[in-house]
């Protein structure tokens, strides 16, 4: 088994409910629904180190306060970028950000994918819509230590060709010689040639040992919860699967109770889980 | 203010109920906000007191599943009654605070930190705690006290000082002694009362918890007990003990609870519950928040507060797509399973003290001993029926 999540000491804050102030530095629309800010600290210091998977909590003034995974480069101090769907009240508001506004973060939290820990093994990582943004980091610190990995598999899934995130970013990606990237969409518009079907149907065709593999899932939890069905089915060891929850959270450090999964706290114990702790919440529903 | 534990043996002091009023006063004197037992709309409450004779004297209360009625008696004991609708939680862990402001200018906005730093928290004086919720306090100690300490938590329980009061009424909808929280108080207080009223004498048996206890009492007069008030204190306590009716078998509840996941009883308990959230707001232990974002008119000013949440609201479970627990079933679970089994997960120990305000408070009657008691049940049923199934296939 691999070693387990881990919680930085970074996260430790001095006044952890406090944002500290963040300047838009550049906003751009990915899709049509979902955009990306990049943030740099209004008093000019360097953002906090984050890992793979953490997540920061934004807020934008006066609305309201939320989760969002950190889905830039771990390399990069001198910007924070977060992606998001404008789905809720306060992602509306945030979509409407120019550079140069400001909003509030309190972060980096939570626990991140084994990245380190899955050296010398393949690793191979699904993503289901949205669930590319806190996957992506993982993506740059493998790709900037890519000796350290036998085959590496990206499998992203997402509604349609228009939905596809990062797609810049993929189509690079794909180009390496050392990365094999499949895209699938559920729905066929428009020009696209490419793989129809969910995520799932890639799995089992896709390059790697399963009996050496690590790896990374985050998309919806019915996603995760048959991706990971076919993960073993293939072959992969439980112990070597990673999965990330999503919750309700209003305070991130385990105070207000609402990202309860089962005995978890998403926001102290996740969002990054090691399968096997939560295979027995994942059958059920309503947890 | 060093919380050193003193021995039990230690001689118990004997105060005249004509001299309580000096326990006040000492508490005040010393500088602690005074909060204490009142009537108020028909329900014994907590809140800012000054006075003995602000204290419920005389009242009694009955309480059932759903039911609390509270009258007045020729009586003039301080703590004749059960336990209201309050917990005092409500000093610990407010039920609104405002934890930040922020004001705008030129095109973006500055944050501060709210007053409630450790400096300005007011010493405070709880009067008449009883078993359970010191109990229930300790419970909350591991909850906001953990990882992430809560600034304002931390800050007014280490200026707290505790007069407990030891049961000898309790209600039927108690379950203390099941769950070995009462009705002695047995640690965590300042000083300790027991209330003895006899046809001629009205006293209260002390015993000094701590240091500080010492102190206050000091000012108070009082001299040590005689065998035979402390053991007319403790005949009241133990026969407090033995009419205790209702129960909760605890025993492997933090496994049978998340395996009963799927159990058709919780669709029973749902049919009748109105998914109010009576029961999270007047659990002593109950820690869930929300917060709140506002700005003002002029919109140059937002605020954040925190206010009480309960996990019986859709909203609670409120993700992108929808609440993950839609179904009052499923919100009920969540509640029981946690009080009764992810809480010792999350926290080492149980979340439930047995104070039985979830049953009084109830308004369609909900009995948590009642639903336990039947999911332990229909599990001994089921098992039962795998044995005999096996058996069968033995023969």
């Amino acid at each position: 088994m691999l070693t387990p999540v881990a919680q930085p000491p970074a996260t430790r804050l001095h006044d952890p409910m406090l944002p500290s102030l963040h300047r838009v530095e550049h906003a751009r629309w990915d899709t049509d629904d979902t955009f990306s800010l990049e943030l740099a600290r209004v008093d000019g210091a360097t953002i906090p180190p984050f890992e793979p998977g953490q997540f920061n909590m934004l807020y934008v003034y006066g609305v309201g306060e939320i989760p969002i995974s950190i889905s830039g480069d771990p390399a990069r101090r001198d910007m924070l970028v977060h992606t998001t769907r404008a789905v809720g009240t306060v992602t509306r508001a945030m979509s409407t950000l120019k550079v140069g506004d400001t909003l509030g973060v309190r972060g980096p939290f939570g626990t991140t994918w084994p990245v380190d820990a899955a050296r010398g093994r393949d690793v191979v990582i699904v993503a289901g819509g949205i669930g590319l943004a806190p996957l992506r980091p993982a993506m740059y610190r493998i790709l900037a230590h890519r000796e350290h990995y036998n085959r590496v598999v990206l499998l992203y899934g997402a509604r349609t060709p228009g939905d596809v995130l990062y797609r810049k970013e993929l189509e690079q990606w794909r180009a390496h010689f050392d990365l094999d990237v499949f895209v699938t969409v559920d729905r066929a518009t428009g020009s696209w040639r490419g793989s129809v079907g969910l995520v799932t149907s890639l799995i089992g065709r896709a390059p790697f040992d399963p009996l050496n593999t690590a790896a990374m899932v985050c998309g919806p939890e019915v996603m995760m919860r048959f991706t990971t069905a076919e993960l073993e089915k293939r072959g992969v060891k439980g112990d070597l699967i990673y999965v990330s929850m999503e919750r309700n959270m209003k305070c991130a450090i385990g105070l207000c109770g609402h990202c309860q999964y089962g005995p978890f706290f998403i926001c102290k114990d996740g969002p990054v889980f090691p399968y096997r702790r939560v295979q027995h919440l994942l059958s059920k529903w309503e947890i | 203010m060093t919380k050193r534990t003193r021995q039990d043996s230690e001689t118990p002091n004997i105060i005249e109920s004509r001299d309580f009023q000096a326990l006040f006063d000492s508490l005040a004197k010393q500088g602690y906000r005074l909060v204490g037992p009142m009537v108020r709309e028909g329900v014994v409450i907590v809140d800012d007191i000054a006075q003995v004779s602000e204290l419920p004297i005389g009242y009694v209360d009955e309480q059932e599943k759903g039911t609390y009625r509270l009258t007045h008696s020729s009586g003039s004991a301080f703590f004749g009654y059960g336990l209201g609708p309050h917990s005092w939680k409500k000093y610990l862990f407010p039920p609104r605070m405002r934890l930040w402001q922020a004001q705008r200018h030129n095109g973006s906005f500055a944050i501060a930190a709210d007053d409630s730093t450790a400096q300005e928290v007011q010493p405070l004086a709880l009067i008449g705690v009883r078993a359970c919720e010191l109990a229930a306090l300790a419970i909350q100690d591991r909850v906001f006290m953990g990882d992430y300490p809560d600034p304002h938590y931390k800050a007014q329980r280490e200026r707290l000082f505790i007069v407990a009061v030891n049961c000898i009424h309790p209600e039927s909808t108690c379950f203390c002694t099941s769950m070995n929280t009462g009705p002695r108080a047995t640690g965590g207080f300042d000083l300790a009362l027991t209330e003895v009223l006899e046809a001629d004498r009205h006293y209260l048996l002390t015993q000094v918890g701590s240091d500080a206890g010492a102190k206050v009492l000091e000012a108070v007069p009082h001299r040590p007990a005689t065998r035979e008030e402390k053991a007319a204190a403790d005949t009241l306590i133990s026969h407090a003990a033995e009419h205790i009716e209702r129960s909760m078998n605890t025993r492997g509840l933090k496994e049978l609870l998340p395996a009963s996941s799927e159990s058709p009883h919780w669709d029973a308990i749902a049919a009748r519950c109105l998914a109010c959230g009576n029961c999270t707001l007047v659990c002593p232990t109950c820690f869930c928040a929300t917060v709140e974002d506002t700005t003002d008119l002029s919109g140059e000013n937002a605020e954040r507060w925190r206010l009480w949440d309960s996990c019986f609201t859709t909203e609670f479970s409120y993700v992108i797509g929808g609440s993950v627990r839609a179904s009052v079933k499923s919100r009920y679970r969540q509640w029981l399973t946690h009080k009764l089994s992810t809480w010792v997960d999350q926290f080492g120990t149980l979340g439930c003290v047995g104070c039985g305000r979830c049953i009084t408070w109830c308004p369609v009657e909900i009995d948590i001993t009642e639903e336990v008691r039947a999911i332990q049940a229909q599990h001994a049923t089921i098992s039962d029926g795998a044995g005999r199934k096996k058996k069968d296939a033995h023969a």
